[in-house]
């Protein structure tokens, strides 16, 4: 296409990414391509192995001496050198980086290796030897919430860390006039997003001044680095962050590396050189971060006819080990919308966050609305089901309605505009909803389990950054001063050459930002989008930047673009005047087209902006009266609605208000647990739409997590808070080809809040989907006790009422005293008996013989007696190539004579370490016979235990059978001495008879 | 997720490769396609001291096919085995199995004797080896051995190979007369390791009866197994045999337990799995003559 005098409208069409080229031909720069200062060396974090345990001793000698490392800094280095990292819970928890005395979770890092190269830093990891004394752990919300529960923060006095409540209207008189309370509870399990690319940084300290500076693929929000420079103890001008050109991904979760930031930051102080780290895989799965697991419940009250008068929300946040900022927010971020779709007035809301032995939790897509979306969107189902009303229909009845808006809500969310029904409508007819009805009484006619799902929900975008102080009561924050906003900042520039580049801050990781930017200005200024370049990445001591700068709650199209739209407009202002001079016309009378700046339908007329622009650098005082020179202009917007919470708790959330209606039809085979989904719509209003490519694919990354969420994903903890899902084989991460086929409808109520009409978008379906889908598996499966992921064992267990728990995880069970436990099968428990060709006391007495011991026991080697019933050993234990050594202690207990005894044993080395019970009875068969029966429990930590899972059962089968085997290997040597004894004796007797 | 520091050695003829083996032994890692050994080598489950390359011994990715067997070098491709036509028509249980063994990418690269070799107790190729009584050729300095693959896999990622040997050969039997093949297998997703997989080979006569069977059982013990399933010689090759067949087996197995599955859904799934497989193994061997 060739540049026309036809007036071309970009923003709206399908303009094809301008990101994609670099990303397509391997040209993109992500962080692990930067090397932006000489003599970086390299880091590696030790991690904890251990759920919960004090840290004894460090010794850190060898590692140090080893060839090519720089040094090493643990816990104690960087007390010494920062301060904890503020939090918005007012609690006692002193959050730093690294572990100082104490470790909480699994991969929470214990030191910091800086080397040469990764290898040697690798290397040196191992010769770090860490002494912990073990402590009770649980992974658990509901358990770590009892009363006897192991604390992990002794100086807060419980594991919950966090509790307030809230009400709005009056949800006791709703409950009290209702004719129907319907109530759900569930756990809400733990998963993440998991980008591509992993966290990475250079973190340098320079001197003279004394700067911290951070390369980083960090995503914002940019309010942490007001707490970054709290850590470490530095004005803001001190503390530089500068973002990679590219990112491979976020999802949310790249937000949760700045504690990484601040402890490398450090350790480039305490070290003296500029340090690199790029966080790997295993690193990533055990230690980064997650969406909250959550032990929630929910009460609605309706009337006969299906009307919402009152809801009541119980909600239990696994925050992980410690509440790591903007935490508590996943559970607030929804909170001023509590109402969802829906006109309901009376509210309560009770809120608890639950410390427990887990990595801490963070953003990750839908922040919150995943979980906020299962006890809205399931109850209002179940709702539809106790009164007998279509699903589809109760949700009609008590949508807000389109003449409503700006519809203020409840707990003070202002809905910018919508239209519910209609998406409803459109749904209901994408999905052809009576037949698929039809198609679900043919199914279920036919014994088939073919069930129909249904969510709405509202898609708040633009965050308030003040919505997290809700954490706070009112008092609370009246004494810390007012918190409000949500700046957005935008920069159009043209240079002396004539060419436009637009700045953004806005840290986009895949969302397309470059250009729908380019989009907007080009639009503005009359160009094509080629021409425009536009930079996203942030570089705090050079970028218009605020504390809500950053890629997170869906902020560009709500936010940042109108502050682009701004800027441009400010440039092409100044572009017509100097063209109305030039042209001796009035302003109003030129239009920018083509790239010229034209009286307005005389194309004849017109100058080149390029031209024009040029002007403004190279010819100041041709410019016209009290106009400045240059053509630079700045926008910083804050959307005004974003007040601060008032005394009664209300917040306006969210800039605007997008809306996606889903609904999913699935069948699930009672014979395998597969489940097919029948057919998936989704409806999405998201405003005035800027680039349908874009939102196309936002809409279908979104459905990607959500399905991934309903189906397969999930951090899976054993009960003593080892992570199981330490890799890619465990973790089930949703890939192309589990995506089921999605028709999407769009239909458009343009926000008043941005010049455009734009609303925010991204989170989508993620927030929706785990819901529709467990709609849909209720209603196949008759019952709203549904627990995500929805595995093929799961499934088929449920499909045949049968019980399910997943192997070595344990779970408080939903609705029990807290302290009652669902014990999974198999796992690493197990029982079994031999039947030996000995008399029971010579059995014992060979259970008892520590020369027994040390040949049992598989891969002993050196036992050492250290008491009557206590040993050491050394202990090699090897898989076909995977041999590890562990040092391992074995006590004899609960000795009852003759006939049964104890033996617990503990273990540990570089793969990991286990401990193990097992309990050996003897009875007598008769006088030559005895049968030996067996139980144990084997618990196993660290390395082997996150990646190795698939293994653990059938190794530690292995170990056991191996430790019978050798026992019985033992009595028959003995026998066979015997009867080789006889043997000789015999052979010597023939010969002799001979 | 660096290795450690190990010796990288590439050598270009099996000679060469056997001298390694007789200096390194158990302190090495033969490495083919990488893909198990090369995670393995990240997260430093393995440790060798030198890390031996057979890509370059050329001579070992070849398919022979004759009448009686098939034979396949340890280093041809799983995506060459999966498309070569003497493996679709000689060896067809093994064409069917394949697609299931990983993704389009990796069984590029993947060989079939680094499966073997490797034993994972769900992967595909031992399972079909196992299912078709097919065997290893082992080589060391001190000469070649075949192994029965029904001995070879001796349990989790353990197999009847001595630290100087390498697997250097796969013999297959080849497709007869009246046989017929059937696959099935079942994961979270596809080319995950199989919750549970099903191989089974059957002969029928031209009578409808079965006068040979194997079923192979992947991913539900410590090693693929071959079911015991003596007693259904000379029953009639229908749906119900085979159900009864799946039926008899999934009550005998001891199967693992973990994350994906516990010890009544793997029951479940040979159940399933193993009456389909046996059922489109029956049709397949008798579709020809139904034709006729």
């Amino acid at each position: 296409m060739s540049e026309t005098n036809v007036k071309e409208r970009w923003i709206g069409s399908r303009y094809p990414r301008k990101e994609d080229a670099a990303l397509l031909t391997g040209n993109a720069r992500f962080i692990d391509d930067m090397e932006p200062v000489a003599g970086i060396q390299h880091a590696a974090i030790l991690r904890s192995d251990r759920p919960h345990a004090r840290i004894i001793s460090i010794d850190t000698t060898k590692a140090e001496a080893l060839l090519g490392v720089r040094g090493v800094v643990t816990g104690a280095n960087i007390a010494e050198t920062i301060a904890p990292i503020p939090s918005a819970v007012r609690v006692p928890i002193k959050f730093y980086p690294i572990a100082i005395d104490r470790v909480r979770y699994v991969g929470e890092p214990v030191a910091v290796v800086v080397a040469e190269d990764r290898y040697i830093a690798e290397d040196a990891i191992e010769l770090i030897h860490v002494e912990y004394e073990e402590l009770p752990a649980t992974a658990d919300p509901q358990m770590a919430m009892a009363e006897k529960a192991s604390l992990l923060h002794d100086e807060v006095g419980s594991n919950v860390v966090h509790h307030r409540t809230f009400r709005y209207g009056d949800p006791e008189g709703a409950f009290e006039r209702a004719d129907k309370i319907v109530r759900l509870e569930w756990r809400y399990p733990r998963y993440a997003s998991t980008p591509m690319e992993t966290y990475g940084l250079v973190a340098n300290f320079e001197r003279q001044p004394d700067r911290y500076t951070i390369w980083s693929n960090f995503q914002g929000p940019f309010i942490l680095h007001a707490l970054m420079t709290g850590a470490l103890g530095v004005p803001g001008n001190r503390l530089r962050l500068i973002t990679s050109p590219h990112s491979g991904g976020s999802f949310g979760i790249k937000q949760a590396m700045f504690p990484y930031m601040v402890l490398l930051a450090a350790s480039s102080r305490i070290l003296g050189c500029p340090v690199k780290w790029i966080e790997d895989r295993l690193e990533h799965l055990t230690g980064s971060s997650t969406a909250a697991d959550r032990a929630d419940s929910v009460e609605a009250a309706f009337t006969v006819e299906g009307e919402l008068i009152g809801l009541k929300f119980y909600n239990i946040v696994n925050v992980g080990a410690f509440v790591r900022a903007p935490e508590p927010a996943s559970v607030y971020r929804m909170h001023s919308a509590s109402n969802g779709c829906y006109r309901v007035a009376n509210i309560a809301v009770d809120n608890r966050l639950v410390v427990t032995n887990t990595t801490p939790i963070g953003l990750n897509r839908g922040y919150g609305g995943p979980q906020f979306y299962y006890a809205l969107e399931r109850v209002m189902e179940a709702g539809a089901k106790e009164l007998g009303i279509d699903p589809a229909e109760i949700r009609r009845r008590n949508f807000i309605g389109p003449e409503e808006f700006p519809y203020k809500a409840p707990a003070g969310a202002t809905y910018d505009s919508g239209n519910y029904e209609a998406g409803l409508q459109q749904a209901l007819k994408l999905a052809a909803y009576e037949d698929l009805k039809a198609a679900r009484e043919h199914a279920r006619s036919n014994g088939k389990l073919f069930g129909i799902g249904m969510a709405a929900g509202i898609e708040p975008s633009g965050s308030n950054m003040a919505y997290v102080t809700l954490a706070q009561t009112p008092e609370e924050r009246a004494k810390a001063g007012g918190r409000s906003g949500g700046l957005g900042t935008a920069t159009v520039s043209v240079d002396p050459s004539g060419s436009v580049t637009v700045k953004t801050v806005s840290t986009p990781a895949g969302q397309g930002h470059q250009t729908v930017a380019a989009q907007v200005v080009a639009d503005a200024l009359g160009m094509r989008p080629e021409q425009i370049d536009v930079v996203t990445e942030v570089d705090t001591l050079t970028s218009a930047w605020s504390l809500a700068s950053g890629n997170y709650a869906n902020r560009f199209s709500s936010v940042v673009i109108g502050t682009i739209a701004d800027a441009a407009d400010k440039v092409a202002k100044k572009i017509k005047l100097i063209a109305a001079e030039n042209l001796e016309v009035a302003p109003e009378d030129i239009e920018l087209v083509g790239g010229n700046a034209q009286v307005v339908g005389v194309p004849d007329k017109s100058l080149p902006i390029r031209r024009l622009a040029a002007q403004t650098h190279w010819h100041p005082a041709g410019l016209p009266d009290e106009m400045e020179p240059g053509l630079f202009e700045t926008t910083i917007m804050n959307p005004e609605m974003l007040d601060a919470p008032d005394e009664q708790d209300r917040v306006a959330s969210a800039v605007t208000f997008g809306y996606v209606f889903d609904l999913a039809a699935i069948q699930i085979d009672s014979e395998t647990g597969e489940i097919e989904v029948v057919k998936y719509v989704s409806v999405h209003d998201v405003g005035n739409v800027l680039n349908e490519i874009v939102v196309e694919g936002q809409i279908y990354g979104g459905f990607a997590h959500g399905i991934a969420g309903a189906l397969l994903e999930e951090f899976v903890y054993d009960a003593g808070a080892n992570p199981q899902a330490g890799t890619f084989a465990d973790y089930l991460c949703i890939t192309a080809p589990e995506v089921p086929e999605l028709t999407i409808g769009h239909f458009n109520t343009p926000s008043p809040h941005n010049a455009l009409g734009a609303k925010g978008m991204g989170d989508g379906s993620s927030m929706l989907a785990p819901t529709a889908i467990a709609n849909a598996a209720a209603d196949a499966l008759g019952t709203f006790d549904i627990d995500l992921p929805l595995t093929l064992n799961k499934n088929w267990s449920a499909a045949n009422e049968l019980p399910y728990q997943r192997a070595g995880t344990a779970k408080a069970r939903v609705g029990s005293s807290l302290q009652e436990m669902v014990s999974s099968e198999g796992g690493l428990t197990g029982s079994g008996s031999v039947e030996l060709s000995a008399s029971r006391g010579e059995v014992w007495k060979l259970l008892l013989d520590p020369g027994t011991l040390a040949a049992v026991v598989p891969g002993c080697e050196e036992l050492r007696q250290v008491s009557d019933d206590n040993f050491t050993a050394e202990v090699k234990i090897g898989v076909a190539g995977i041999k590890g050594v562990y040092s391992a202690e074995i006590e004899l207990r609960d000795k009852i004579e003759g006939e049964s005894i104890s033996l617990v044993g503990r273990a540990s080395g570089g793969l990991g370490y286990g401990q193990g019970e097992g309990r050996v009875a003897l009875k007598a068969i008769n006088d030559n016979r005895t049968r030996l029966s067996y139980e144990y429990t084997a618990n196993v930590g660290g390395k082997v235990a996150a990646v190795g899972q698939r293994m653990l059962g059938t190794v530690t089968k292995l170990l056991i059978a191996q430790f019978f085997k050798g026992f019985d290997r033992r009595l028959k040597v003995g026998r066979e001495n015997e009867r080789s004894f006889d043997g000789i004796f015999r052979r010597i007797f023939r010969r002799r008879v001979k | 997720m660096k290795p450690v520091a190990f010796e990288y050695c590439r050598p270009d003829t099996l000679e060469e490769a056997m001298e390694l083996l007789a200096e390194f032994g158990g302190d090495a890692s033969i490495i083919s396609g990488g893909l198990s050994l090369g995670a393995m080598l990240n997260m430093r489950l393995v440790r060798p001291v030198a890390v031996i390359d057979i890509n370059q011994l050329n001579e070992l990715s070849e398919i022979k096919i004759s009448d009686a067997t098939a034979t396949t070098g340890a280093l041809v491709r799983q995506a060459v085995a999966m498309s070569s036509p003497s493996i679709i028509s000689g060896v067809p249980l093994l064409a069917r199995a394949l697609p299931w063994a990983g993704h389009y990418q990796t069984r590029s690269r993947g060989t079939l004797g680094g499966s073997v070799a490797h034993a994972d107790p769900s992967a595909e190729v031992p399972l079909t080896l196992v299912t078709l009584g097919g065997a290893v050729k082992l080589t060391s300095p001190r000469g070649n051995r075949n192994v029965p693959a029904r001995e070879f896999f001796h349990g989790l990622l353990t197999t009847d190979r001595k630290a100087d040997e390498m697997v250097t050969e796969l013999i297959w039997p080849a497709r007869r007369e009246k046989m017929g093949y059937g696959f099935e297998e079942l994961a979270q997703r596809h080319g995950d390791f199989a919750i549970t997989a099903v191989a089974a080979q059957v002969t029928v006569e031209n009578d409808g009866r079965i006068t040979d069977l194997s079923l192979g059982l992947g991913g539900v013990e410590d090693r693929p197994i071959v079911a015991e399933t003596a007693t259904f010689i000379g029953e009639p090759a229908t749906k119900k045999t085979a159900k009864c067949i799946a039926e008899t087996v999934a009550g005998v197995v001891d199967p693992v337990v973990d994350l994906q599955a516990n010890v009544d859904y793997r029951r479940q799934l040979v159940r399933v799995l193993g009456a389909r497989a046996l059922s489109a193994a029956f049709e397949d061997a008798t579709k020809d003559r139904k034709a006729n």
